[in-house]
Formats: C-alpha cells, structure tokens, sequence
C-alpha cells in the first residue's frame, strides 16, 4: 500500500481490533475466575495471562501496516477499559500508552516495512518488555527483587512474545482466509479466487 | 432537572487531565502516608463529583479484588520483612514490616485509581471524543473513528452469548477449545462490521477532506482551568508533606 | 435532482478472476426511480458503491466511466446518499440525533445550521423518538429510517438503497418503505435493489435487470418487464410477483403422534412470557409473532441453550430437561439452527465443519466420511468442501448451518428464521430439503416472520402474543 496516511478503514479497524479485545477480555475473566485460585501460590504466574492485554497493539500493526497502529491501538483499549470501569482507573491509559510504544518500536525499527514472524516476535517482547518495566517500578517496588520482581518481569516478557507475537500473527494467518482482511494487503497474500 | 454537581459539569478534558495529574505522582513513592492523604482528598470530593454511591460501589469493587490479590501477594513476596514477627503461615513470616508494606499498597491502589473511576463514571464518550477534538486538540478522524466502533461494545456482547450458546449447540462442551473458537468468531464478526462501517462513514463524507464543523460544542473555560492547576497542587501539596516528614520511599528502591 | 450516466462500466475486486460487472451501459435521467434488479452474483452491490463514489481504486480493477450530473462519481460524493442492508453498521454515533448530524458535519454544513436540518429530516422519515435516543435501542427498522434520515439530512440528488429492508421483520420494513415513499420528492433519482420485487413496485416507475456476466438484460416499466422475463427472474432467484405461488408441502396426516417435545408453561424472564406447545415426529411446527414477541428466545429453550426462568421442557422420556444435558448428548438429539449461520461456525473448512459433530459423538473415521460426502451432495455444498465457511454467501451458509444440525443426525429440530433473507432459489431448495426431513421422520420446529414458508409447510402454527412491555426500560443519564 502505499503512503503512511490512515484511510478510514484503518483507523475503524484499529479501534474495532481494540473493543473486540475489551470484550474478549471481559470473557477471558470470566472464564479463568474459577481457575485463578491455582494462581494464588505463584502470583507472578498471572501474568501469564498479560499476554493477552497486549496482544491487540501486535494484531493491530500486522493488519494496518501504518506507523502509530500499535501505539493507537494499545491507548484505545486501555481508554474502552477505563471507561467500562476496572481495577486501575484511568492509570491503564498512560499505561496502554507505555505498551503501545513497545511493539511500535519493533515495527519502526525496520522501517515499518517488516511484518513477518520474527518481526511480530519482536514487537511481542518489547511490548511485554515496556508492559514489564513500567510494573516494575509502579506497581511492583515493594516486593522482594528475585522472588518475585525478576520473575514477574521474566514470565511478561515471555508471555507477550508467545501470545502478543505468536498469538497476532497466527491470528492474522488465520483471518486472511476469511475475506475479512481482504481490503488490506495483509489478507491479499492468498491465491486468486 | 436536578442541579449538576460541580464536578460532573466540568470539561471531559479537564476532569480526565485532573484525574491523571493527580494520581500519576502519587505512583512515585510507597509509604502509606502519601494515599492517605490522596484518599481524604478524594473522599472528600465524593459529593461534589455526581457519583452516588450506588455507582460508586459498583465501578469500585474490583478494587476490592486487587487489594486482596495485592495482600496474599505481599504476604508472601514483600522485600522489607523487618519488625516484629507477629504470626507465622506455613513458610511465610507475618512481620510489622510486611503489614506497613501491605497497607501502603492497598491504599495505594484505591488512591491512584478513585480519581480515574469518579470523573470517568460522569464522562459520556460522545462528550469526551468532543472535547479531545474541540479542546485537546487530537486528530479527529481518529476520535470519531474510536467513538463509533466504541458504539459496537454492547453489540459484541451479546453477540459473545449467542456465540456461546451457538458452539453448545454444535456439541462444543466449555474449555479452552470453546474459548477459542468463539472469540475468533467474535474477531471476524467485529472485523466485518468494522469493514461495512467504515463504508458507510465514507458515504456519509467522512473522507471528503473538507474541514468537518460541529454539532456539539465543549468549552473549556476557566474553572476548567482551575481545575487542572488544583489538582496539580494538591498532588504537590501531598508529596511535599510526606517528604518534610521524611517518609518519602522512592520507587526507583 | 441528479442524472447518472453510466458507460462500459466494468469492476473486478483484487484478488478475483471474474469481473463483478462488465460492459454496462445505462442512462438513468432527472427524477427516474429505478427498481435494480438481478440473481445474485449480476454486481447489483458493486454497481452502486461505484455510483455512490466508493470503490477504493486500490482494492479493484475498473473499466469504463461512471458520472452523475457530468462529474467521475467519486467527484460527486456530496450529491449520493447510500442506505445499506444492515442497521448495525451505518449508525455511527451514540445519539440518534449525533448520528444524522454527523453527515453535515462532514460536509462543513455551519454549526448553527446543523440541528434545524436533523429535526427535519427525523420528521420526514417519521421517527418516533427525542433526538437523544441511544442509537442501540432501536429496532432494525427504527434504525433504518434513522440511516435514511441522516441521508436525506444532506439534500441528496440521488438516493441510492442496497437491500434496506433484506435484516427487516415485514412490519418494520413495511415503516421503511413508507418513509422512503414519503420522504423522496419528485426532485430526487432513487436508484433501489431489492430481492422482494412486489412490495417495493409502488416506489418505482422503471425496473433494469442487470445480466449476470456483463450488460443489461431488461430495462422498462416493471408490468413490461416482469411480462417478458418474470418466469425467468423467478427461476433464478428474484421474488417476482405472480411468479410466487408455491406448492404446499403438508405431510400426510396421521393420526397419533408420539411427542418428540414438550414444553408446559416455559417461559423466560419478561422476554417470554408462559408458552406451552409439543412437536412430534414427522411434524412441522411454525412458531409466529411480532418482534420482541420472544421467538427467538423460544428457540433457544427449545434447543436446550437456555435454562427456562419457569416451566418445563421434556424431551421424550428423559428425566433431565434439555439444557442440562452435555453438549454432546445435546447435538445428538436437538439440533439448533441460528438465524445468523456464522455464528455455529468453529472451523476454517466447510468439510471439517461437517465433520465435527460426528467425531465429537465418536464416530469412526469411515463413518464420519460417510456422512461428510452425504451432506456435501444432498445439500450441493461438494465443490466448496474445501472453501473457508466465512467465504460462503448467504444462501451457501444458510446450506451449511443447516448441514452442520443434520451431521449428528438428531431426531429434533429448532431453526430460528431460516429463510430469512433467502433468494427464491435458496428459499425453494431449503423448504424442499425440510420437508424432505419431515418425511424421514423429524421433527420441526421453526420460528419465522415468512408466512409464505408456514402456509407451504407447517402442520401447525403457534402464535406467539404482542411484547410485554420491558419492566426495567433503560434511561440514560441527562
């Protein structure tokens, strides 16, 4: 495609990418509220799940192809959540924000011309890696370094490669043959019908 | 029609820019003094903010969550176990230490994010999209553009139920695989509306490139103002009180 | 008033082989109203997003010109107005009134001017509610006359409208008609594309059919056309008028039949109120009524996917009620068929949809080919068993919604408007193939608006009452 400049259709997919996760979100919860018990002896486990909330900020980059996705997609979502009401207040949205410049910057680096899997990898670490710094000092600095700083950080940052950077681009692999990406050039990379 | 409260009247904005001004500096330090002082600020805004208690209590129990996850966590991880042992669970030593720790941080997580619930319980996205054009200036497309697939919220939910009683009817019994299944349905269902609205917008010129006029005007005037540089103040105020008395802990450690 | 001209037109999508449209020539003058008609898959769609400008020249190929009033349509964007089929994606804002000012925002219309222009057109389409209304409160054909209001809030010279009432309960598409009928003036050329040709005649004095391929097939005044090839419109799809009388289907009476289902009293919350009724073997029950009468959340108790607030559901003599069965046993013995067909899709093939139900009841893997390749030819979905379903058109993913239910081959089943927005093709195929099943034996329940489909097939017909009024009604703040 070309020129970096958002056509409509970008900026409604970007915003809807980060709605559908508040509401995929809201369900994943519900289900794991049952199970949340066995995180109870290793909180850090939770994080785990992290990989979720940042997923949308990967997805989001690897469809529109434009500078900004990731960062407006990440902010988007953390302002639908404040709004919705949760736990955090309107803290997430600088917090959404922080994420957000994490998987840009993968995708800037290589001149937003990249958006293979090594390249959603990246963007999935350092989004988890930005997710994992701003914990460390806001919400984490009371807790002992090594049981439990330095692993909370070590599983975010492992959790936002698989699920943020795996998880956007096997979504997206899967969502081509769907005709749903079919006015982006990421779901035009199928054979001709 | 019932007077509205001062707070609730103010410019979207200036209410979001004011919760954010004052609660982010409150995250620079630890010790329970600082939320203490934050909360009596903030409970005693309550009543001028248009939030009954009502609503309060329902946008503020997962607070009650966190602070519960932040207590078992902090039992078992805090870093300062110094003080006087006062119980013993299984390995974990219950210390002074832990329990100061424990309580500057649940108070925290109310302090730094009741500012947050009480202005946004009283902002309407419309209202709010308005005034980030009108008055902070964001780009507007993208404003406009976020409101509308905001508007399809309530929409994906209940398209998760139907999904999920759809996937029961094909014989999908719950777990992960359900799961799965029905938020990628989910995916594809919002990604299509996605498609279809962003058409319909460009229908009705939203891509003509005309400078677009408005048909709901945000002010922002001086109480507004106000507004901001008080909640500035206070959050100075506080911190700077906590540093004369020398209980100022740093995050940084 | 607009004059739209249009010369060798031709567009292909990218990705595509064939062309949606090609070689199409048509002159529609000053004030026509025009009745677009053709089988699906003819462009009827891509013709007028080309008209109303909005064919991405990077997502297609295009031949030919396309002008309204003498400028390239999508120079000439601010005299076009577009209603689409679907309510939910053409609001935009929250408030009803936010939505039609939103398209004289657009346009740089003066602020001052704005909301004078939004009450009028609320008035001509005769929309019922304050300007405040939340936009998701609405009715699909509230929501409809809202879309066309914001339309006509912008003063089109052409008015075009893909399908408006297709997702539309035929009271609610009978108010949309009325409003567009009422709201056109002589001073607007309305270009309209509809699958039910006999109700929307008295909006139209010309009716073009459009050749599948290429070109246009018939252009005239409807008696004139429908005369020359209504036999041939009605074979390929279109609901032609005089071309519908359809054949009734009953099965034979017998006289005893052994209740596959009961349901005593069952009801739900205010959305239904207390309903008894049974199905038998060999049977085809019709469940009617208006909007918000609770027919689809009568489907849903009936499926087993809701547990009744009161009553009971029996399902022959098993002791548990439905929805406290395993959703495998469920499968097995009720199959649910949902209005929207996506919505039961789980898997990227047609054939591994088909699949699934069976190996799910542990069927062996020559079984489960057995029924797949069945399925696949009885309801003509062979050539596309390796097609992803979301790919499926309409009348294709109806088929296969349909095939999904039979795969466990369960003796019950629960369809929820399933002919709604059918061409009379598919419509033809799908009453065939239920009464086909009724035959063999099934059961049938089916809620539905379509009383062309309960007079060819029902054996009964329940009646469901008006709506109980919502007993917590939702007010907005302010």
């Amino acid at each position: 495609m070309k020129g970096n400049s958002w056509r409509t259709i970008d900026i409604v997919i970007a915003s809807i990418i980060a709605v559908a996760f508040g509401v995929i979100f809201w369900a994943w919860n519900t289900v794991w509220s049952v199970t949340s018990g066995a995180f109870a002896f290793f909180p850090p486990a939770q994080t785990l799940l992290y990989g979720v909330w940042l997923l949308p900020a990967v997805l989001s980059a690897l469809i529109i192809r434009k500078p900004g996705a990731s960062i407006y997609t990440e902010t988007v979502a953390a302002l639908i959540s404040a709004l919705l009401g949760d736990q955090w207040g309107a803290m997430v949205i600088p917090q959404g924000l922080v994420q957000g410049l994490g998987a840009e910057l993968a995708f800037a680096a290589l001149r937003y011309r990249s958006y293979r899997l090594p390249t959603a990898l990246l963007a999935g670490a350092l989004t988890g890696l930005s997710a994992a710094v701003f914990d460390f000092f806001a919400w984490n600095s009371e807790y002992a370094l090594w049981d439990y700083r330095v692993p909370y950080a070590a599983i975010t940052v492992v959790s936002a490669t698989v699920v943020a950077g795996l998880g956007a681009w096997a979504l997206v692999r899967a969502l081509a043959p769907t005709g749903v990406l079919d006015r982006f050039e990421a779901g035009r990379e199928r054979a001709l019908i | 029609m019932t007077p509205v409260p001062p707070l609730a009247r103010r410019n979207p904005v200036a209410k979001l820019g004011a919760a954010l001004l004052f609660a982010l500096p409150l995250i620079a330090t630890v010790d329970p003094l600082t939320p203490a002082l934050a909360l009596a600020v903030e409970l005693t805004v309550i009543p001028f903010s248009g939030v009954r208690p009502s609503l309060l209590a329902r946008r503020a129990w997962p607070l009650l969550i966190a602070a519960a996850g932040v207590l078992i966590s902090m039992l078992l991880f805090a870093a300062d176990r110094g003080g006087d042992l006062l119980a013993t669970a299984g390995p974990f030593d219950v210390t002074t230490g832990v329990l100061s720790g424990a309580a500057g941080l649940t108070l925290r997580i109310f302090a730094v994010a009741l500012p947050g619930i009480l202005v946004l319980a009283t902002t309407d996205p419309t209202d709010l999209a308005d005034a980030l054009v009108q008055n902070a200036r964001l780009p507007e497309r993208f404003a406009i553009g976020a409101l509308a697939a905001f508007r399809l919220l309530p929409l994906l939910g209940q398209e998760w139920q139907t999904l999920s009683l759809a996937r029961r009817a094909r014989g999908l019994a719950p777990g992960p695989r359900l799961f799965l299944t029905t938020a990628f349905a989910l995916l594809v269902g919002a990604l299509r509306r996605g498609v279809r609205l962003a058409v319909a917008m460009d229908a009705r010129g939203f891509d003509a490139g005309t400078p677009r006029t408005h048909a709901r005007l945000q002010r922002f005037t001086t109480a507004d103002g106000a507004l901001l540089i008080a909640a500035v103040l206070l959050s100075a105020g506080i911190l700077t009180t906590t540093a004369l008395l020398g209980l100022f802990r740093p995050i940084t450690g | 008033m607009s004059d739209v001209a249009i010369r060798g037109f031709g567009w292909r999508h990218a990705g595509r082989r064939a062309w949606a449209v090609r070689g199409l020539d048509l002159h529609v003058r000053h004030g026509e109203r025009v009745l677009l008609l053709g089988p699906s898959g003819a462009g009827k769609s891509t013709l007028l997003a080309a008209l109303a400008g909005l064919l991405p020249e990077d997502s297609g190929e295009s031949e030919g010109t396309v002008e309204i009033d003498g400028l390239d349509a999508r120079k000439a964007r601010d005299r076009v107005g577009v209603v689409f089929q679907d309510p939910q994606t053409q609001l935009i804002m929250e408030r009803s009134g936010d939505d039609v000012a939103f398209g004289l925002e657009n346009r740089g219309v003066p602020g001052g001017d704005i909301w004078p222009r939004v009450s009028d057109a609320l008035d001509r389409v005769g929309f019922p509610y304050p300007i405040n209304r939340s936009t998701t409160a609405l009715s699909g054909g509230e929501a409809q006359r809202l879309a066309l209001a914001g339309v006509l809030a912008t003063r089109p010279g052409l008015l075009l409208l893909d399908e408006p009432t297709a997702n539309l309960d035929p009271a609610g598409a009978e108010l949309v008609r009325e409003a567009v009928g009422r709201a056109c003036g002589p001073e607007t050329t309305l270009i309209l594309v509809e699958h039910r040709v006999a109700e929307s005649l008295p909006l139209v004095d010309r009716v073009v059919v459009l050749e599948p391929g290429g070109g246009v097939r018939a252009d005239g005044a409807p008696e004139l056309v429908f005369a020359a090839y209504g036999d041939r419109l009605a074979e390929e799809g279109v609901w032609v008028p005089g071309f519908t009388a359809i054949t009734p289907l009953r099965s034979t009476p017998s006289p005893v039949r052994s209740p596959l289902l009961t349901a005593e009293q069952t009801a739900y919350t205010h959305r239904l109120p207390p309903v008894s009724l049974s199905c038998g073997a060999g049977e085809v029950l019709a469940v009617t009524g208006p909007n918000g009468a609770g027919k689809s959340t009568l489907a849903l108790l009936l499926g087993g996917l809701l547990a009744p607030t009161s009553g009971r559901i029996t399902v022959g003599d098993e002791k548990r009620p439905p929805h406290r069965w395993r959703a495998s046993t469920l499968a097995g013995r009720i199959g649910s068929v949902f209005q929207n067909p996506e919505h039961q899709f789980v898997t990227g093939r047609v054939a591994d949809e088909l699949a699934l139900g069976p190996r799910r009841l542990g069927r062996s893997t020559a079984e489960v080919t057995r029924i797949v390749d069945g399925l696949l030819d009885r309801l003509r979905l062979a050539p596309l068993a390796g097609a992803n379903p979301y790919t499926l058109s309409g009348g294709e993913a109806r088929r296969l919604s349909v095939a999904t239910a039979l795969a466990t081959a369960p003796r019950l089943l629960v369809l929820d408007e399933p002919t709604f927005g059918q061409d009379r093709r598919t419509w033809r195929e799908l009453v065939a193939l239920l009464a086909e099943l009724r035959d063999e034996g099934h059961g049938i329940v089916a809620v539905t608006h379509d009383t062309a489909f309960s007079r060819t097939l029902a054996d009964r017909t329940l009646a469901l009452g008006e709506p109980s009024p919502d007993p917590l009604p939702r007010r907005r703040r302010r």
